[in-house]
């Protein structure tokens, strides 16, 4: 079954929560071929209550311990611009789709997101062009997002600490 | 209470101007003259913050050999996750290696979230009563930190300390993957202090040309 799944972490972020369960959007999930919808909505006001509809499922939850097994069971993650968010999505191998909340004022986690986005490795929106991003969008355009390189760390820090074998 | 905070002000940045003065010159001469690690071992104060800053600081200690030991985290007082994510780290190093050493430490914030800057200063300084005496009994080798608030007031306890002949102690910064273009506020401050300051995006290796750049390391 192809699903989606939406997440805001530990924010508030009732606009994006309504663009997703608009009809117009659903809509678009449906043409897509998605079949289902898992809401994280964090600390939101905006409470869509689970249902189905026709071959079409929502469920809908305010948090959990770890996002790690939704995350695995999606074909699309639609994320707020949170850092940890991003991360853990791209280091399990998902699309990403980051929505910016335009409401937030200095949102440094905001810089991470362009930056991924200008390299190729999720695409980016605001909730007004969530609709037209999700119909144009190419998920199969993304790169690999690769992990960081700790062991180049790991080489640095001997070196600068006199760990380092002279051979 | 005015009178107080301008003294505590001038005391502080009296400190910091001596402190940055003698750090330059120490780095400029001596700093790859100093090698703990030629004893085999070397004792490392993590400092560990909120959330995100955790499990950065954590990924780089997993990469870390068993001779970076024992290793003492510093969170916040007030920060409850963070522990948690250490102890889980620590188990799983105990199954890989043996002899493994770890404590964890608490010291009050020096900066809550949206805190005013008036009253920054005066947290910091209580920050830095719990800090100076920490570092000191500790005596780490290394201070390893990637940018929460707690990492100033240690930073500049571990270079008092090397001011005063005490101990010597290799600071060595890793910016957060979050900045991408500007520094954070600990970062600004710390490039200064720091040994080894390190950043995870090409932009900001240009700006500031004294910070070290291996690629995204996180």
């Amino acid at each position: 079954m192809k699903s989606a799944f939406v997440t805001v972490g530990s924010t508030s972020f009732d606009e994006l929560i309504l663009s997703v369960t608009s009809n117009s959007v659903i809509q678009i999930f449906r043409e897509l071929g998605f079949e289902k919808l898992v809401l994280q909505i964090g600390r939101g006001l905006v409470r869509p209550e689970p249902c189905t509809f026709g071959d079409f499922t929502l469920e809908v939850f305010q948090y959990k311990d770890s996002i790690a097994e939704e995350i695995q069971r999606a074909d699309l993650v639609i994320s707020h611009a949170g850092a940890g968010s991003c991360l853990e999505t791209l280091g399990a191998g998902k699309p990403l789709l980051v929505v910016v909340n335009d409401q937030l004022m200095d949102n440094h986690q905001l810089e991470l997101a362009r930056q991924l986005h200008r390299d190729g490795h999720l695409y980016y929106c605001t909730c007004k062009t969530l609709a037209d991003t999700m119909k144009s969008m190419d998920l199969s355009a993304l790169k690999p997002f690769l992990p960081g390189k700790t062991e180049e760390f790991a080489i640095f820090m001997d070196r600068i600490v006199g760990l380092e074998k002279v051979d | 209470m005015l009178l107080v905070c301008a003294a505590s002000f001038l005391g502080l940045s009296f400190f910091i101007a001596l402190a940055i003065i003698c750090r330059m010159i120490i780095l400029v001469k001596h700093k790859e003259e100093y090698k703990p690690g030629k004893s085999g071992s070397v004792r490392v104060l993590v400092v560990a913050g909120s959330g995100g800053h955790t499990t950065e600081i954590l990924r780089l200690m997993e990469s870390l050999s068993p001779c970076y030991n024992p290793r003492h985290y510093v969170i916040a007082e007030t920060d409850t996750m963070s522990k948690d994510k250490i102890c889980c780290l620590e188990v799983s190093r105990k199954y890989k290696y043996a002899e493994q050493e770890y404590t964890i430490h608490k010291i009050p914030r020096s900066r809550e979230v949206h805190q005013s800057w008036s009253s920054t200063l005066l947290t910091t300084l209580h920050s830095l009563l719990y800090s100076g005496p920490l570092v000191f009994t500790l005596k780490p080798d290394l201070i390893l930190c990637n940018g929460p608030g707690t990492c100033v007031p240690l930073c500049i306890s571990a270079l008092l300390l090397g001011v005063l002949g005490i101990k010597r102690i290799l600071i060595v910064y890793v910016e957060s993957i979050c900045r991408v273009e500007k520094l954070s506020l600990s970062g600004k401050i710390l490039y200064y202090l720091s040994d080894y300051f390190l950043v995870q995006w090409p932009n900001l290796k240009e700006k500031y040309p004294r910070s070290i750049y291996l690629g995204r390391v996180v």
